[in-house]
């Protein structure tokens, strides 16, 4: 495989190709697709966040003083909704799973270019849905339990139209990519050669073309409960409120994994990489993608532990909770195997694969609390959940996606990025993000419940300093942003491969040009053949 | 510092057992793999461009070892949750029965002995209680910490929990399922009285639960704590703004719009008759929601909640 030190390939590259607004908006070259969508959920994920400090800031104090009770529900709901649906579910898979699909398996382009473009403007047509829903906006949680959100006199149908939109991109990009992965990769590309970030994103895939369309008819039926009245929530027409949250749950645990198994895949590719040592274990890795996607459509009662379902019921679901732990604890044991005897480097990339392994860690550990029934029926509906979910979401997902960011900017863009200041952001991201999530545990084994605008005096302490890590994690974000934009600028020129990577797409110019290759290339061995002899 | 809440209920104590055993597990995990993450780290630090790595693809020896390990301890825990859930899903047979109404923003519970009470609740110290509950509007949760109880309240279903209340005291109760605008106000309290005083408030006198405060409190401090505990602030604010209810705020002596079209000025009587029977008079602009206090609370306690609305100029 080629090392490259210098630019080898004399086209245009694809961002210089074509220039202004319809060779963008029209595009239909994946590797434009991936920036297009990178920058709308970066946009969601400033607003939802900037919506998260607003939170915080109101509960600095037990009571109401910055927004009244009413704004603050319908805060959570849209830093929820917003965050859950147009920034971490299309999240790596659109943004980075577009740019290198196709570059890591040796081909041009997506199976469908036009589909792809196609599912990029259906995420347009939502948000834009989502713009009207701020009149009035919803406040019933990203979640829309009925039955509140068949009787609250917000905009829920906006909202719910607006995700509803959403899921088809969702659906038609996994359909993409599976199509992709199976028939267009590389002579010699074999499925074990693969490299694991593909794996990832295939099992992601199966996730969003199978479990999707149930969240899409799920938020019809309430849109129907609201505009017909049909009643299929409400006990006064025979329908049963605890059915919504099935058919909502249904969807929403498998996206949890169709959240973090994308950011999995980054991990095993950095780790390799700043190791220079191959991935520990591929094929368990490999296959645990599968069977984690596989087992998470079996356990989205424990959702519903408390919410009036049969005790036998519950006991299954906690049962198939702990089986998915197993595949997901491999990886973790896996990816740390990776490093002993390596040669390991800490470039801000590898920060952020190293805190993953850490922080995800604490947030797949206190998935067991959950998951136990006992426990669960105290720490339920606390602000435990509140942390455990955000330890998984960002601990694991986020600094999974910076991560990525922070190794393929040079891949992507061509410039560098400066590496002293990403490790100067990923410090306060990382003490930030611990110092506003870790004291959540406490505060919900203490009894403090969630979505509540205001609290009793003796939670205080814990949430004034939650409130202080938010600011903290804050800063480490701008200071990201920053680096990410005045790089594009005044980065210096990257050569095809920084880092001495395998894998396919170093092997090519950075940027790549337009077609990718300029011949495809014949795969002989697996993209990890650090320390190879020979 | 405490790390758990009192442990009131019989079986409070077994589920921290479930939560100390599920939290010693996790620290042992976490901390052999950011040891072994940070020593790695460490000592395969980098030391020249072209340092000598070994080609190691894998062990499956070691695979099958942190499979099988991890799965049973996985299912150890999973098996202890589940014992000790059993317990707090099992009433004894003789518990005595009290059933609970959530409706948006407050609890309303009803006992045997035909007494019914709002945010208060009453039982006596080692007698099992089961909790018979529904929802009127929306999903709610009974929530106390201090049990480790929780259960959500339905609408068109019954649902049930049950404790042993093991220390006489006052906890707290949380609404745990979010319910709307008053959900972090839907806030009510447990008391769990002698069987003598527990006897007493049975009999009659229905401030013996509030600790005398009826018999100690000026008319309106006390007016104020009934604002609070009884669920009017979830509704009603006292500075001015709008809620589900008018403000109470220089609402005394004012003149209101009613929807039949009439208008009348503020006055005791009126006050009055809105707690006790609110559709009677309802303002104009406003749903017909208010829950009816009467029977609920004492004459004493409505003259103090009069006495707190003519305070608020």
């Amino acid at each position: 495989m080629a090392n490259g030190t210098a630019a080898t390939i004399s086209e245009p590259s694809f961002l210089e190709y074509k220039s202004g607004f319809r060779s963008w908006f029209y595009t239909t070259d994946h590797k434009r697709i991936g920036i297009l969508y990178l920058v709308s959920i970066s946009i969601f994920f400033i607003i939802a966040g900037s919506i998260a400090i607003v939170m915080r800031a109101e509960l600095f104090t037990p009571e109401s003083d910055i927004v009244s009770p009413h704004t603050y529900n319908v805060l959570f709901t849209l830093h929820g909704s917003l965050m859950v649906f147009f920034f971490i579910v299309p999240g790596i898979s659109a943004s980075l799973g577009n740019f290198l699909i196709p570059l890591m398996i040796g081909a041009r382009d997506v199976a469908f270019p036009k589909l792809n473009l196609g599912s990029y403007w259906l995420y347009l047509i939502g948000a834009a849905i989502l713009l009207f829903a701020l009149l009035e906006p919803a406040d019933t949680g990203w979640t829309f339990y009925t039955p509140y959100s068949a009787k609250t006199n917000t905009n829920v149908i906006l909202l719910t139209l607006g995700i509803f939109v959403l899921g088809f991109s969702s659906i038609l990009t996994g359909l993409n990519f599976i199509v992709t992965i199976h028939k267009m990769r590389a002579p010699g590309m074999t499925w074990h050669r693969l490299p694991l970030f593909i794996w990832a994103l295939y099992s992601t895939a199966i996730l969003q073309l199978l479990a999707t369309p149930v969240v899409g008819i799920t938020l019809l039926l309430l849109i129907a409960e609201r505009t017909l009245g049909i009643g299929f929530f409400d006990p006064d027409k025979g329908g049963d409120p605890v059915l919504f949250q099935n058919f909502f749950w249904f969807y929403s645990h498998p996206a949890v994994y169709i959240m973090i198994i994308p950011a999995m895949g980054v991990i095993s590719e950095i780790l390799p990489v700043f190791s220079r040592k191959p991935i520990f274990g591929y094929k368990a890795i490999a296959y645990s993608s599968v069977a984690i996607a596989i087992i998470s459509f079996f356990v989205w009662a424990h959702h519903l532990f408390v919410a009036g379902i049969s005790e036998t019921a519950a006991i299954i679901f906690s049962f198939l909770t702990f089986l998915v732990a197993v595949p997901t604890a491999i990886k973790v044991f896996n990816w740390l195997a990776t490093l002993y005897k390596g040669s390991i480097q800490f470039h801000s990339a590898m920060l952020y694969a190293l805190s993953f392994l850490f922080l995800f860690t604490v947030g797949g550990l206190t998935g067991l609390h959950v998951g136990a029934l006992a426990a669960d029926i105290h720490l339920h509906d606390t602000y435990f959940v509140v942390a455990h979910m955000h330890y998984v979401m960002i601990g694991g997902t986020v600094m999974g996606f910076f991560g990525a960011l922070h190794f393929w900017y040079p891949k992507w863009f061509g410039k560098m990025l400066d590496d002293t200041l990403g490790k100067i952001a990923w410090f306060f991201v990382f003490i930030g993000f611990n110092v506003t999530f870790f004291p959540q545990f406490f505060l919900g084994v203490q009894g403090m419940p969630r979505r509540y605008a205001t609290y009793l005096p003796e939670f205080e302490p814990l949430m004034k300093l939650s409130t202080i890590g938010s600011w903290i994690l804050a800063i480490g974000m701008i200071i990201m942003a920053y680096n990410l934009i005045k790089s594009l600028y005044s980065g210096e020129k990257a050569p095809d491969n920084p880092y001495n990577s395998l894998s396919l797409e170093w092997q090519t110019s950075s940027p790549p040009i337009l077609e990718n290759f300029k011949e495809i290339p014949v795969v002989t061995d697996w993209s990890y053949g650090y320390g190879k002899k020979g | 510092m405490n790390w758990v809440p009192e442990v009131a209920s019989s079986f409070a104590g077994k589920v921290d057992g479930v939560l100390w055993f599920v939290t010693v597990l996790s620290i042992v995990f976490f901390i052999l793999i950011t040891v072994l993450l940070i020593y790695f780290s460490f000592k395969y630090k980098r030391k020249t461009e072209n340092d000598e790595t070994p080609y190691i693809t894998g062990n499956q020896t070691l695979e099958i070892i942190w499979t099988v390990i991890p799965s049973i301890l996985l299912f150890v825990i999973f098996a202890y949750g589940l014992i000790v859930y059993k317990e707090m899903r099992t009433p004894p047979g003789d518990a005595v029965e009290v059933n609970v109404t959530a409706k948006q923003w407050i609890w309303i519970f009803k006992y045997q002995n035909g007494k019914s009470t709002i945010n208060e609740l009453f039982v006596q110290h080692n007698r099992p209680v089961k909790m018979v509950m529904r929802a009127d509007d929306v999903l709610h949760s009974f929530f106390v910490p201090a049990f480790r109880v929780k259960q959500d309240l339905v609408p068109g279903m019954y649902t049930q929990l049950w404790f042993n209340p093991t220390k006489v005291g006052t906890y707290d109760l949380f609404c745990a399922e979010y319910c709307g605008t008053g959900h972090s106000q839907m806030l009510a309290k447990v008391y769990v009285m002698s069987p003598e005083a527990f006897s007493r408030w049975e009999k009659g006198d229905e401030e013996e639960g509030t600790i005398g405060t009826a018999v100690t409190k000026a008319s309106e401090e006390l007016g104020k704590d009934l604002y609070k505990n009884k669920g009017c602030i979830a509704c009603h604010s006292i500075d001015g703004s709008v809620g589900v209810g008018p403000s109470l705020k220089a609402l005394f002596g004012k003149n209101e719009s009613l929807q039949d079209g009439t208008t009348l000025e503020v006055d005791e009587n009126y006050l009055r008759e809105s707690i006790l029977i609110p559709q009677a008079k309802v303002v104009s602009g406003f749903a017909p929601v208010m829950p009816a206090f009467k029977g609920i609370l004492t004459d004493e306690e409505v003259d103090a909640l009069i006495v707190y609305i003519k305070s608020l100029k």
